[in-house]
């Protein structure tokens, strides 16, 4: 119907030219001062000892410690964050059940504590002196201060992530799909594979490369529970704080710089999915 | 055997026709108790070993008080730069089309993505006083580095995307009808934003805002670099608890997390709850 | 007040949603613009208001030219398709909303606004639901408080997008017969988009057949019904049956089947236009036609039975229909599957390429 093409000729509040000017005006200047100069100065502080610099600082010893062991965290928090946001979306989205609204809460916990509380939650259970860490002292495991507290928090921190990208997407995609498959007799598995899957699919990767993004920058939960030994339990981000704070402000920021290559590819990512959601759309 | 049926029997047993129920809500609950709310109970144990006393002296210390004051400040004051800043930012995403739309829309994700410590340094270094901007503020008399004003500006800097990805959405679906409603009743441009899409994108925006300031009230790596940690000055209440931590003082570090934990749940429980009852008055009962 | 249409044209990209065109609407009419999806009466109906400029030509209300003029400005009250309802507002708020905004002049005080809002309140018999959100209210409440909104500015013309369009059968017939008993109260010029004929027939004084962005007929629901002036109008005014006919020693002829012309018709090719009464039923086939079909469907609906019928030994493009009047029906019941000859009594000839119909009778 040529009622529902709204197209530019139409009248809408604030598109007189001077309005808009001046907010797209605005709106780009605030950016570029709170947003796109610190962008660029990350790379400009990295590099402003020269490339040479710049390279030897991430081949230090210490330095490939930190990007190993920071890899090894988010290869480890991924996959659980991936099994648990689909199992909770699924849950959420495709039943109703008492207790769903309170659930979805719960789930947005890790958004609202400070990640220094979250680090010391996990230090007073875990920890020598809590109730499971004494236990787990006398069987002599150490969780805290070493790799495996520093993962248990960072899944803790980055749990609602894949869960908030699908849950949205999936009710607004419904149960109607499903509910024919179903009918047509496929299995659970075939289901959720053929069906569901290809729906949700781009969400999906995008919850994940969100959380890998904050599973390899956490600071706040890991800087309790690691102890900052160096070479031991130094991920990248603590390793950024030690050089910045040891005046080494060029070798901090070409580690620094590492982080916001992966911020940098995970907006470039987001950014496909829409530009290919839209075409898309327009398409159909 | 039985050859008579109870009622019961008859009753046709409702069942669910998707399948999972079991296996996804039960990895959910496990999951959640486990890393979410077992935890909580070592916090909880450590408050209350503690006694009455002792934890009331801990979270009412002076430094303390000063640290709670400082960082509700400054997260209100980053809030609500944020609620203009953020309504801009959405207005100006979803009503016009200009060169470098797309890359806007993509770089508001960027505090979202960057660690927050890297922010911190970076936002450190161009505000002190050899800074890019701190340079330039020096020169008009401003100085934002090592101030109260560096944790608001961390604070905000963290928490951008809150307000624009939660207007950004209502904005998109506001129907263009009801504006030119507003238009045929001979409202002026001004009116019409203010008395008919406003209040549409109120909710979202207090959600945005609510969002927001719940975030910065936890933010940690972005503020230390920046704050200067003065005691009394510019100490947020989540380095309190770092600092407690590194005295080895356990039961001082929980009592004020406590604090915290409780105010953000707080918070939390009321922006769900705020929400839920303003859609349904959208809606209508559902 | 007079609205006056001048050589108004509408493209949307390459899009021609209206040709210039030209109408010419009387104070205290009720205009129903009707055609089908596309047609461009939602464009014009928006260009009347002002929510779309059009590319060329001018409007004129009364002797005031508005083309140039804001919606806001033009002060006509408008009825959107989905009510377009305030939902944050309660409907007490909606329709004060008109009279909130006007300059602090000319702006009533608030009592006084209060009063003018529960008097139409009481016009559309909705006042007990005051303090109600749109939300909580059924289509066609929410409807009538569309309607109170945008008359509370008292405008001199109002209009109507496809205004009974979302709401059930029922709930349509009562509010066409309140719109129309309001328009002739209170006097306003009223124009309104439907793609019902019947709405557009039983509502309007005069009727504007629009299709592909032009205008076909301009004309009073019983001459538009009696006059179709081109094909369009009489395949959208419906339930006409369509022979097609080749000239053979004074007939028309299409393979089996054959209709005499009537005295004094032109001898040409074209297509009989037949309304669905317009016929009589028999076993055999008459002197003036030969015209078998089979009965596929009997379905009664209201005062009439339906015929869905089938060609038989020759083609036409779709199903012909016939209506027969309950009497009529039983004193000669007819079976699905049975062969039945029918025989028009009036018609409307196109000749091959003719744009006017020359009327028929036999």
């Amino acid at each position: 119907m040529s009622s529902k093409k709204h197209t530019a000729s139409q009248l809408r509040v604030g598109d007189r030219p001077w309005v808009k000017r001046s907010l797209i005006g605005l709106t780009l200047f605030l950016t570029t001062i709170l947003l796109v100069v610190p962008l660029i100065a990350i790379f400009q502080q990295a590099f402003v000892k020269g490339a040479g610099h710049y390279f030897t600082s991430l081949l230090e010893a210490d330095t490939l410690h930190a990007i190993g062991l920071t890899l090894l965290v988010a290869a480890l928090t991924v996959p659980v964050n991936l099994v648990f946001g689909v199992m909770l979306a699924w849950s959420v989205t495709r039943f109703e059940f008492p207790g769903r609204k309170l659930l979805m809460t719960l789930m947005d916990i890790p958004f609202a504590v400070s990640p220094v509380v979250a680090g010391l939650l996990y230090l007073l259970l875990y920890g020598n002196n809590g109730w499971i860490g004494s236990w787990l002292y006398e069987q002599d495991i150490q969780l805290m201060f070493a790799w495996p507290g520093i993962v248990m928090v960072t899944v803790f921190v980055t749990c609602p992530f894949v869960a908030r990208e699908l849950i949205p997407l999936m009710q607004q995609q419904g149960r109607e799909d499903e509910e024919a498959a179903v009918i047509l007799g496929a299995s659970g598995w075939q289901l959720f594979r053929r069906v569901t899957l290809p729906n949700i699919k781009w969400a999906l990767i995008y919850g994940v490369i969100l959380t890998n993004a904050r599973a390899v920058g956490e600071f706040g939960a890991v800087s309790v529970v690691s102890g900052n030994i160096r070479g031991e339990t130094n991920t990248l981000p603590l390793h950024v704080q030690l050089q910045y704070e040891d005046y080494q402000a060029a070798a901090a920021f070409a580690s620094a710089s590492l982080l916001a290559l992966i911020a940098l590819l995970t907006l470039l990512f987001k950014a496909f999915i829409e530009w290919r959601q839209e075409r898309q759309e327009t398409t159909l | 055997m039985a050859t008579q049926l109870s009622a019961a029997d008859i009753r046709p047993r409702h069942k669910r026709v998707l399948p999972g129920l079991s296996l996804s809500l039960g990895t959910s609950l496990l999951f959640i108790s486990l890393i979410l709310l077992l935890p909580m109970t070592g916090l909880i144990m450590q408050s209350v070993d503690m006694g009455w006393e002792r934890y009331w002296q801990v979270i009412s210390d002076e430094r303390v008080v000063a640290s709670y004051k400082v960082t509700l400040w400054a997260a209100l004051i980053a809030s609500l730069f944020n609620g203009v800043f953020g309504l801009l930012l959405a207005w100006v995403l979803v009503r016009y089309d200009f060169f470098g739309r797309r890359v806007l829309d993509a770089l508001v994700d960027l505090p979202f993505a960057l660690p927050t410590a890297v922010a911190g340094i970076t936002l450190a270094t161009l505000y002190a006083q050899n800074g890019w901007y701190g340079d330039l503020l020096a020169s008009i008399g401003i100085k934002i580095a090592y101030t109260p004003w560096g944790i608001v500006l961390a604070m905000a800097f963290t928490s951008i995307p809150f307000v624009v990805r939660t207007v950004q959405p209502v904005l998109e679906e506001l129907s263009p009808e009801e504006e030119e409603a507003g238009m045929t009743l001979g409202a002026s441009d001004w009116s019409v934003f203010r008395r008919v899409i406003f209040p549409a994108l109120w909710p979202a925006l207090m959600t945005g805002i609510a969002l927001s300031f719940t975030r910065s009230l936890g933010e940690f790596g972005a503020v230390i670099f920046i704050a200067g940690n003065m005691p009394y000055v510019s100490e947020i209440t989540s380095l309190m608890i770092f600092v407690s931590l590194q005295e080895f003082d356990f039961p001082a570090a929980s009592a004020i997390a406590s604090v915290v934990l409780m105010a953000s749940l707080i918070l939390l429980f009321a922006i769900n709850i705020w929400q839920a009852r303003y859609l349904r008055r959208l809606h209508g009962r559902n | 007040m007079s609205i006056l249409i001048e050589h108004i044209s509408k493209t949307f990209g390459q899009f021609q949603a209206l040709s210039p065109l030209s109408l010419d609407i009387q104070e205290g009419e009720m205009i129903g613009l009707l055609g089908p999806s596309g047609s461009g009466k939602t464009t014009l109906l928006r260009i009347i208001a002002g929510l779309e400029g059009a590319d060329t030509g001018r409007i004129q209300f009364g002797d005031r030219d508005v083309t140039n003029l804001h919606v806001r400005d033009r002060r006509v009250g408008f009825v959107f398709q989905n009510y377009a309802l305030f939902r944050h507002m309660t409907v007490a708020d909606n329709v004060a909303f008109g009279l909130d905004v006007l300059p602090r002049k000319e702006r009533p005080s608030p009592s006084e606004i209060k009063k003018r809002v529960m008097h139409l309140l009481d016009m559309v018999q909705l006042a007990h639901l005051a303090n109600r959100f749109p939300s909580q209210l059924s289509g066609g409440q929410k409807q009538r408080i569309a309607l109170a909104r945008a008359l509370a500015t008292q405008p001199e013309v109002l209009l109507l997008d496809e205004p009974f369009g979302a709401l059930d059968a029922k709930v349509r017939k009562e509010l066409r017969r309140w719109l129309r008993g309001l328009h002739d109260e209170l006097g306003f010029t009223s124009v309104f988009v439907t793609h019902d004929q019947e709405e557009a027939l039983e509502l309007s004084d005069r009727v504007v057949v629009m299709s592909n962005g032009h205008i076909e007929q301009v004309d009073q629901p019983g001459a538009l019904y009696a006059s179709p002036n081109s094909r369009f109008v009489f395949d959208f005014l419906g339930n006409a049956n369509v022979f097609e006919g080749k000239i053979e020693n004074g007939q028309w002829r299409n393979e089996q089947a054959h209709i005499v012309l009537p005295k004094g018709a032109a001898q040409q090719n074209g297509q009989l236009y037949v309304r669905s009464h317009e016929f009589t039923v028999s076993e055999t086939a008459t002197d003036q036609a030969n015209l078998p079909l089979k009965v596929v469907a009997i379905n009664p609906i209201g005062a009439e039975v339906r015929l869905e019928l089938s060609p038989v030994g020759w083609h036409s493009k779709d199903i012909w229909e016939m209506d027969l009047p309950h009497k009529v029906f039983d004193k000669k019941p007819v079976e699905k599957g049975q062969t039945v000859f029918v025989t028009p009594k009036a018609g409307y000839f196109f000749a091959q390429d003719a744009k006017q119909a020359e009327p028929l009778h036999w």
